[in-house]
């Protein structure tokens, strides 16, 4: 990872009060993008990595507290940041991309003047030009025929156009950062490739930070320089993509890549991963939240977490009993 | 049934107000039910010695023109104006909800057909029409019940047909299809048990408008024959007597209407929060 | 194939499903040069599925794919029989079950033989019943059984599909995606169906959750003889699951053939476009992309004499846009299977120069 980190996340533990008692979702969560990287947070669903996105982007729900930690993104901790200074950043600095465009849109406006608004708000052009530069962004994004496409209102549109609609908003005024939060779940197989490429070509054009979330580890695997592996709101594994895949250290990350249908297994290949989640509600959680699950589990796994440094660069393990 | 429980206890525990709510409709029950017993006074015997005499230890609600109680007036009248409304809104549930989810469900030629009375209805202005069906039928309980029912059917039609039409092409209705279920047995038996914890709540919601139109017909004269205890009726017979300074006989009806109505309408909000899986989390 | 394949189960021929799009043109609206108001304008139609023939063999696993507004949805609702036909004929056993009303097929003996796993488990299971109610329902309606056989049977069922005993007593939202899932496959082999139909049964599950899943349905279909057709996006899924695999593009099947054949020699490009948009996990390695770009035909009347995938077709000639291709087999013989509406189909050879 370059020096300095565009965003770097630090010890973050998020806690949600529910019904049943607290929820201990995230746990001495750490990580860093580097400029122009593109990290994932791979992880099933529970596994707290839309949390992490929502935490960072300071929209968490008003049932969720951060206990501890910082999210620093260009010198300013966003965890610590007043709601002022954060609208200031999002937008313009850093933005997000989510999973339900049709949602995230606004239905009655035209998509160009969506995006136009945006420009207005952060990009300091004239209202003059923001219709022009919403235009030059929908070609951007590579939308055919952008001035017609400018007039459309969402529903008009197909998934994948939406989606690039969205991209093109959050892009919009080159953000160091985006946070993309699976942003091809839900869409065909070939748009999926398609947006994927995009966000990929548009990043190393500007240089830009991306922090896919993902459930896909295929598609993490094709298009991230660096995974980070959650499970039960910890970061059990994080390496270098081709380190990851080659070498997994973490029984779990083993386990979730020969789960993963390839184009190479057969079905008898796969296996599947023993046990569920923990309950994170318990007042005593295990200190591995995946021993519960784990077949390397030793009477050491009952002490605190250690955080093994991994021989690559960047790379770490939460592991006493690591491959 | 145990995880029933306990989320109605959950919800009652977070919101107070649906708390009281459920209070009060307690409250009003026993009212309607045990009024009569009650009553310090006869609700019909005059007493020409002891008229209009302000609200006191003796008459807590003071006495009408006639030296009735007020207070025994206005607490056996509950049962009646509670029944008249119940009445109607079973009348309007078996009515409206068969006809919305039919319409919701099959859509074509019953869809237009239950639209366009619905339609109908709505087009009169809604205290008219009841007016008017009383009017022509005549004065009577059961005719005040048709009347209230008739006109709270195309609005709760619309809101089972609208749940219905959601749920017509669920997953697990084609899964019922391919179980071999007919279609009316899919109405019946998939579809209904979904939509009926929302009618239930639209029908306490429809509580207070009926108790409302029963007592605004009274009112106008139209209802409940007078002697007889009912909140409409003491508020007319009341409602003449504001000028010349005997505000109570007015007063102490309307607000039992109101706090009645007052009642459904949060009771209703309450119902919702209850039966809304999405608050279930 | 071997003689096992040799009668098929389900011999669907020239499907077509046409939804009108729109409203007649009413009472008042006038056509030009017709005096008599009504006019003779034909509703525009949307073809959802397109003269669509298959054979499924017993005890065959055919793969569907194909994106959404592909028609692979209408094309299940027509097999299972929820959806009228336009026009064509659906042989189950060689008995004629397409002109069936879809109404009334519920009561027809041929409902039981036919059932479906739907995609969402969740939205699948009626949030009043229990799973034992809903594994219970098919057979009460379909092959009633007394009490006691009853109960016996749905534990069996349950048995069957690893879902715990104590869990046929709870509520859907009580159960975990899994547990859903595998009490909607209880369900569907209730009754037990020769043709089961998978409409993305794992889409929503973790893959964790999704192997036991795809290894339980290949475990129950040879132990219980039935034939599958598993419609799905994801490839790599199909890959694992099915004997033969079938791709739909608007209405229309463009490559059918033996699964290995197809994806080691795709010959249609949208199929080449599809299995290189999969991920391939090898990191870092840069493998051969091909992208397609543009929207769609439109699928309301389109010209019989186009290419569907004219537009998009990164190798579109003159003649796409002249005649419609048919499916035709891919000239090998070792794959006589194996066919492609192409006009100019991939052969392995230029496959290879291309990668």
């Amino acid at each position: 990872m370059s020096a300095v980190p565009v965003l770097a996340v630090d010890n973050l533990s998020v806690e949600f009060r529910t019904r049943s008692g607290i929820v201990k979702a995230l746990e001495q969560v750490s990580f860093n993008i580097g400029k122009g990287e593109m990290v994932a947070i791979v992880g099933e669903s529970g596994s707290g990595k839309s949390v992490t996105a929502y935490t960072v982007m300071g929209i968490l729900d008003a049932a969720g507290r951060v206990d501890s930690g910082s999210a620093v993104f260009g010198g300013l901790d966003l965890l610590q940041a007043r709601e002022s200074a954060l609208r200031e950043i999002r937008g313009r600095e850093m933005s997000m991309i989510f999973q339900n465009p049709r949602v995230a849109l606004n239905p009655i406006r035209r998509v160009g003047d969506q995006i136009a608004d945006v420009l207005l708000q952060h990009g300091g052009i004239t209202r003059r030009e923001a219709p022009k530069r919403a235009i030059e962004m929908l070609a951007r994004v590579r939308i055919p025929d952008p001035e017609r496409r400018a007039r459309a209102y969402p529903f008009e549109l197909s998934g994948g156009m939406c989606q690039r609609i969205m991209i093109a908003i959050a892009l919009a005024c080159s953000p160091r950062l985006l946070i993309a939060d699976e942003p091809t779940t839900g869409l065909d197989v070939t748009t999926q490739a398609a947006i994927m490429d995009l966000i990929a070509e548009l990043g190393a054009e500007q240089g830009m930070a991306t922090l896919l979330i993902t459930h896909d580890l295929g598609m993490a695997a094709e298009y991230c320089d660096h995974i980070v592996v959650m499970h039960a709101g910890h970061v059990v594994e994080m390496a270098p993509t081709a380190a990851l895949f080659a070498n997994p250290r973490h029984p779990y990350t083993a386990r979730l890549i020969a789960a993963t249908p390839r184009p190479t297994a057969r079905l008898a290949d796969l296996v599947s991963i023993p046990g569920n989640l923990p309950d994170l509600r318990a007042t005593v959680i295990p200190a591995c939240r995946y021993s519960v699950r784990c077949e390397r589990r030793k009477p050491r796994c009952e002490q605190p977490l250690p955080l093994v440094l991994g021989d690559e660069k960047g790379s770490m393990v939460a592991c006493w009993n690591p491959l | 049934m145990k995880a029933t429980w306990k989320h109605i206890r959950y919800v009652l525990g977070e919101n107070p107000v649906t708390l009281f709510a459920f209070a009060l409709f307690g409250f009003i029950l026993l009212c309607a039910i045990f009024g009569p017993w009650l009553a310090p006074y006869d609700p019909l015997t005059t007493n020409a010695a002891q008229s209009l005499k302000p609200p006191s230890a003796r008459h807590w609600f003071g006495t009408d023109a006639l030296g009735r109680d007020i207070f025994s007036r206005v607490l056996v009248a509950t049962r009646l104006d509670l029944g008249i409304a119940f009445a109607s809104v079973i009348l309007t549930f078996a009515i409206g909800a068969l006809a919305g989810i039919a319409a919701g469900f099959f859509g074509g030629w019953v869809d237009r057909l239950v639209g366009r009375l619905a339609d109908t209805i709505m087009a009169f202005p809604l205290f008219v029409l009841a007016m008017g069906i009383v009017a022509a039928l005549g004065n009577s309980v059961g005719n005040i019940v048709l009347a209230t029912a008739i006109i709270n059917t195309p609005l709760y039609a619309r809101v089972a047909r609208a749940e219905a039409n959601i749920r017509r092409n669920a997953g697990f209705v084609e899964a019922a299809r391919l179980s071999g279920n007919s279609e009316v047995r899919i109405l019946l038996l998939q579809i209904l048990p979904n939509i009926l914890p929302i009618l239930m709540v639209q029908c306490s919601l429809t509580m207070g408008y009926a108790i409302l139109n029963a007592a605004g017909l009274s009112f106008i004269g139209l209802g409940i024959a007078p002697p007889t205890p009912e909140w409409g009726i003491l508020v007319a017979e009341g409602a003449a007597l504001m000028i010349s300074g005997e505000w109570w006989v007015a007063l102490f009806p309307g607000l039992a209407l109101m706090t009645a109505v007052f009642c459904f309408n949060l009771l209703g909000d309450g119902l919702r929060d209850i039966v809304d899986p999405r608050r279930r989390t | 194939m071997s003689d096992v394949f040799d009668k098929p189960l389900l011999d669907a021929q020239s499907l077509h499903k046409h939804f009108p799009v729109g409203k007649a043109p009413g009472p008042f609206a006038r056509a030009p040069n017709t005096w008599f108001g009504r006019a003779d304008r034909p509703v525009p139609k949307l073809h959802a599925v397109d003269d669509v023939t298959f054979t499924l063999a017993k005890g065959e696993t055919l793969g569907l794919v194909g994106e959404s507004g592909c028609g692979k949805s209408t094309l299940v609702r027509l097999l299972t029989r929820l959806l009228d036909l336009t026009d064509g004929s659906i042989r189950l056993d060689g008995a004629e079950i397409g002109h069936l009303p879809a109404r009334g097929f519920g009561s027809s003996s041929y409902r039981p033989r036919i059932q479906m796993v739907f995609q969402d488990a969740g939205d699948s299971l009626n949030p009043r019943f229990t799973a034992f109610a809903a594994i219970a329902d098919p057979i009460r309606r379909l092959k009633p059984l007394p009490r006691e056989q009853l109960w016996a049977r749905v534990e069996a069922l349950a048995t069957m599909c690893g879902l715990p005993l104590e869990l046929l007593g709870r509520f859907p939202h009580q159960l975990s995606g899994g547990q859903k899932a595998r009490v909607g496959i209880a369900r569907a082999i209730a009754v037990e169906p020769d043709l089961l139909i998978l409409d993305e049964p794992t889409a929503a599950l973790d893959v964790s959750v999704q192997v036991v899943i795809l290894q339980l349905l290949n475990d129950l279909k040879t132990r219980l003889g039935m034939s599958y057709l598993f419609v799905s996006h994801d490839l790599n899924v199909v890959r694992l699951l099915c004997d033969r695999v079938m791709v739909m593009y608007l209405g229309k099947i463009v490559e059918s053939g033996p699964a290995e054949e197809v994806f080691r020699n795709p010959s249609h490009p949208y199929t080449r476009a599809l299995l290189s948009a999969i991920p391939h996990f090898m990191p870092g390695q840069a493998a051969p992309r091909l992208r397609i770009a543009g929207e769609p035909r439109s699928p309301i009347d389109p010209s019989p004499k186009v290419c569907r995938f004219y537009g998009r077709c990164p190798q579109a000639r003159v003649a796409c846009e002249q005649s419609m291709p048919l499916l035709q087999g891919v000239g090998q013989e070792h794959s006589a299977d194996h066919s492609v509406a192409c006009h100019f189909p991939i052969t392995a050879n230029a496959a290879r120069e291309v990668a």
